[in-house]
């Protein structure tokens, strides 16, 4: 499993890969955990509010701070 | 609205208190209780309502919407959403390139870039406790109108090549709607009132307790002398004032109320307002990395005129 927090560098982008991280920790799954801050690959995935939380190539939240929970709930 | 919580506070400060109300401690007091009160209470009220809202109209749909409008339709929809939509400086790079991709023309894409911050939840959330609905609808309507004006002549002076880093040449991808339950959305429109709320008391309090200062003790002929009266000059102070103030609108509104009580002309505050929130330093050196000093100027100074023209209108009707 691959996730990708997309972000140019705000304090909320950090804090959901943080959280991202935990939440991973928690599932005992294997995720590979990729933080984008290149502007051009977030256009791609046609995100406009960060942080974006994409999950396998697909985008699953985005202008929000996901809690640990919340996306424990997303990977599970 | 607010007469009982007026009544409340004056038997209190005259009554409990025992201070006299023409005295200046006294009705510094009176002021101070009665507008920190009032305005916390609309602001938490204002706030989670419009932040609830706000979640049913995320910026990905708003640029759907827009995309291949007829242009001037396009401006006035796009100044428009930009009441109705979240909006934080910090995503504003994403959010113009993604615009941009989605082949809106530059000039609908500031509409909105104008709109969006001027009308900010905490700026109207502030404007209507303390000056009332009407002044409000009338900060909101000439902010559209400034925002609508300045994006066609942005628009039309060809400046596409001042963007200075090209998105995806591929359309943006469609994002699939996810669907929220209300309950949810209620509770982060919640956390989010509160997150404001712990950001801005402080501001407030400061504000309101200068301001009840002034009320009490400045006299008005010195703030007419200093911040108000006729001169032509008020409005583009006010507006050059309003620029280094973004972060601080929630603290700076309550002392614009007493000024306005104590002289100083309405067109003369709304410029004052207008600029506090449209122009903003710290969006500026974000938009650097993206858009050439030349555009950033442009943007700037047509959004400063425009400002600045809604200020000596006003000042020339009502006077």
């Amino acid at each position: 499993m691959k996730i990708e927090i997309l972000g140019t560098g705000c304090a909320k982008c950090k804090a959901l890969e943080e959280n991202a991280k935990q939440a991973v920790a928690k599932s005992g799954k294997f995720a590979l955990i990729e933080k984008v801050e290149d502007i051009t690959k977030i256009m791609e995935y046609g995100v406009m509010s960060t942080p974006g939380l994409v999950i396998d190539g697909k985008v699953v939240s985005t202008g929000k701070l996901l809690s640990v929970d919340e996306i424990a709930a997303l990977i599970s | 609205m607010f007469d009982w919580w007026q009544r409340i506070v004056d038997s209190l400060v005259y009554g409990k208190f025992g201070l006299d109300s023409k005295s200046a401690l006294g009705s510094a007091l009176d002021f101070f209780l009665f507008d920190t009160a009032k305005i916390f209470l609309l602001l938490t009220v204002i706030i989670f309502v419009v932040t609830v809202i706000r979640s049913y109209f995320p910026t990905e749909k708003v640029r759907d919407y827009l995309e291949g409008k007829h242009p001037l339709v396009g401006h006035i929809a796009a100044a428009l959403f930009g009441i109705i939509t979240p909006f934080c400086s910090c995503s504003a790079i994403p959010l113009f390139l993604g615009f941009i991709q989605a082949r809106i023309p530059l000039g609908v894409t500031f509409s909105y870039l104008i709109s969006a911050p001027m009308n900010n939840e905490i700026a109207i959330a502030m404007l209507f406790a303390l000056f009332g609905w009407k002044i409000t609808a009338l900060y909101i309507g000439f902010g559209l109108l400034v925002a609508i004006v300045a994006g066609i002549v942005i628009g039309k002076m060809d400046l596409e090549d001042e963007i200075l880093i090209k998105p995806p040449a591929a359309k943006p991808p469609k994002l699939e709607e996810v669907k929220i339950p209300f309950k949810e959305r209620a509770k982060e429109a919640w956390d989010y009132t509160k997150d404001i709320l712990k950001k801005v008391w402080l501001y407030i309090i400061a504000g309101v307790g200068i301001g009840a200062f002034i009320h009490g003790y400045v006299p008005t002929e010195t703030i007419v002398k200093y911040a108000g009266g006729d001169a032509w000059y008020a409005v583009p102070i006010a507006t050059i004032l309003g620029v280094p103030m973004y972060s601080n609108a929630a603290g700076v509104m309550p002392l614009i109320e007493v000024l306005t009580q104590k002289g100083m002309l309405l067109g003369t505050a709304l410029s004052f307002m207008m600029a506090i929130t449209a122009l903003s330093l710290p969006e500026a050196m974000i938009l650097k990395k993206i858009l050439s000093i030349k555009l950033i100027s442009i943007f700037f100074g047509v959004v400063a005129l425009g400002i600045m023209a809604i200020g000596f209108i006003f000042n020339a009707i009502l006077s």
